[in-house]
């Protein structure tokens, strides 16, 4: 049992470089098919690194589920949200006539959107689940903007790979890739259940990502940034709820 | 080493008592592997799963639930969210970050732990030779019921094989509620859905599949707890180092036990086989 033959030696040593050479070649085949997220580098990357992947393999271009209208939610609950502030009640007295959506980046005609304009734009309708990662849920129909409209208004370059979107609360952003950016059902909403976007839903202008927990489905937009790297947004891991320890990737 | 694997008869025990101190080998490499690979998986997702209910440990049937639902289990718990209605007056820290994070990962290795074990089981005849229970009859199973109610010590014939019981338990665990497990965890994943809608609709929606998840937990919380207990009254220390280096010694003293009050079962049934399998 304790004598390891030259042949044991020689077999354990090419089955260890194998695998190794193997996790680096994986690695780069992951890295140039974007299946690594931008917190793969904290304790728990690995685990969160295997989730992204496996997903983005599975559902690049699969739709959220779509509820009839009979199953909208009566009595949903639009979670707390921290004061808004002075500016925000003055603009919502004006109904958010100076609303903005500035979309700037790696575009060739960034562009200021009213909230006017937005409401102009083509829109579509979907009745998605919203789900929190505490785990609760309600059904909603929402209509707004695709985000690919939006995308392709302002000339998205090659190289993008990410956009960021922030809030009206300075504390709130997050990012998504462009599987989702792309996606037909990742829309800027201002509509709900048939109405414009009640405030505590996040009126007057919301994304919604429904393949995507509800962190990432970011209210009050007032700026979208195409970038191919998220390393000089806050702490470099993509979002908010990142940097605060969360999953960027919320398909889980 | 020779090639004889133990088995469960009278024969094999005899000649096992006779060579008493020799260790004999119990429990092949990968199922100890896998055994505490599992173990380590399993305690991880039942802490961060602990740490994901208290976020909101009310529980929905169908689709849609939230804090203007009424549910059909309040585990009137505290909360580490200050929107659920608890009752309490505080508000527990928020551990969601890490505890969601540690979830994944460690279900990954539970899975791929899984995996290997199940793909090994079959090919290996594991699960043939060790878990399918053999020809038994209702009589022995009753018989073998009560001996468990009693917390019997089995005797020698159970050192070396599983009962009958304990197989058809460990078969369930297996092929029912971890694949339950799984399933209803990836159900409620967006991402896993607009996949595979098939996977939640066949369960009846997001917050069944999220009730089923928690209730199956329950399930294999009792099943650990009677796994332990069993552990102590078959000799805690005999089945420990089974699992752990591999081998047993039979007839030796710390392998009788701690319960003094235990009978042995042999020495109560001794005209019984406990299993049923057939070599």
């Amino acid at each position: 049992m304790t004598d390891i033959s030259r042949r044991q030696l020689i077999t354990t040593g090419l089955t260890v470089a194998a695998g190794a050479s193997g996790v680096v070649v994986a690695a780069k085949l992951a890295q140039r098919h974007g299946l690594i997220p931008p917190d793969a580098g904290v304790f728990y990357g690995p685990g969160e690194t295997l989730t992204y992947a496996a997903q983005r393999l599975l559902n690049r271009h699969a739709m959220a589920r779509e509820f009839s209208r009979s199953q909208i939610s009566t009595n949903p609950f639009a979670n707390e949200v921290d004061r808004l502030g002075d500016e925000f009640t003055r603009m919502q007295a004006a109904s958010f006539v100076d609303w903005k959506v500035v979309v700037d980046g790696m575009a060739a005609r960034p562009a200021t959107f009213s909230l006017a304009e937005i409401r102009s734009f083509p829109t579509t309708t979907q009745v998605t689940m919203i789900g929190c990662e505490e785990g609760w849920t309600y059904i909603a129909e929402w209509t707004g903007v695709p985000l690919s409209y939006i995308l392709d208004r302002v000339g998205a370059l090659p190289p993008v790979r990410y956009i960021v979107y922030r809030s009206f609360q300075s504390d709130w952003w997050e990012s998504i890739d462009m599987a989702d950016a792309l996606h037909p059902q990742t829309v800027l909403a201002h509509r709900m259940n048939g109405s414009e976007l009640p405030v505590p839903f996040g009126g007057p202008v919301r994304l919604r990502v429904p393949r995507q927990l509800g962190y990432k489905s970011l209210k009050y937009i007032t700026r979208l940034t195409l970038t191919d790297n998220l390393k000089p947004f806050g702490k470099g891991t993509g979002g908010a709820s990142s940097d605060a320890g969360y999953a960027w990737y919320a398909g889980i | 080493m020779n090639a004889f694997l133990p088995i469960a008869n009278g024969e094999t025990a005899q000649v096992l008592t006779r060579t008493k101190s020799a260790p004999q080998k119990r429990h092949s490499a990968l199922v100890r592997l896998t055994h505490w690979l599992t173990t380590l998986a399993f305690f991880a997702l039942l802490l961060t799963g602990g740490e994901i209910v208290l976020s909101h440990p009310r529980f929905y049937w169908g689709e849609t639930g939230n804090v203007n639902m009424r549910p059909w289990l309040n585990l009137h718990l505290p909360s580490s969210r200050d929107t659920v209605p608890t009752g309490y007056g505080y508000v527990l820290p928020d551990q969601n970050g890490w505890s969601r994070y540690l979830h994944f990962e460690a279900a990954w290795l539970a899975v791929a732990t899984g995996l290997l074990y199940v793909l090994w089981g079959f090919f290996s005849g594991h699960f043939r030779r060790n878990l399918l229970p053999g020809r038994f009859s209702l009589k022995e199973l009753t018989a073998s019921v009560k001996e468990h109610l009693r917390f019997t010590r089995p005797g020698q014939d159970e050192t070396w094989s599983y009962n009958v019981l304990q197989r058809m338990t460990y078969l369930v665990v297996i092929f029912i509620l971890f694949p339950l497990m799984i399933w209803t965890g990836l159900a409620m994943s967006f991402g896993f859905d607009a996949a595979f809608p098939l996977a939640v609709h066949l369960l009846g929606g997001h917050q069944t599949a999220r009730s089923l998840h928690f209730i199956v937990t329950i399930l294999l919380v009792l099943f650990l707890l009677l796994h332990i207990v069993m552990i102590f009254v078959a000799g805690f220390r005999s089945r420990m180092r089974a699992m752990i280096s591999g081998t047993m010694t039979t007839g030796r003293a710390d392998d009788v036990g701690t319960a003094a009050s235990a009978v042995r079962r042999s020495e109560a049934r001794p005209q019984r086989r406990a299993t049923g399998v057939s070599p």
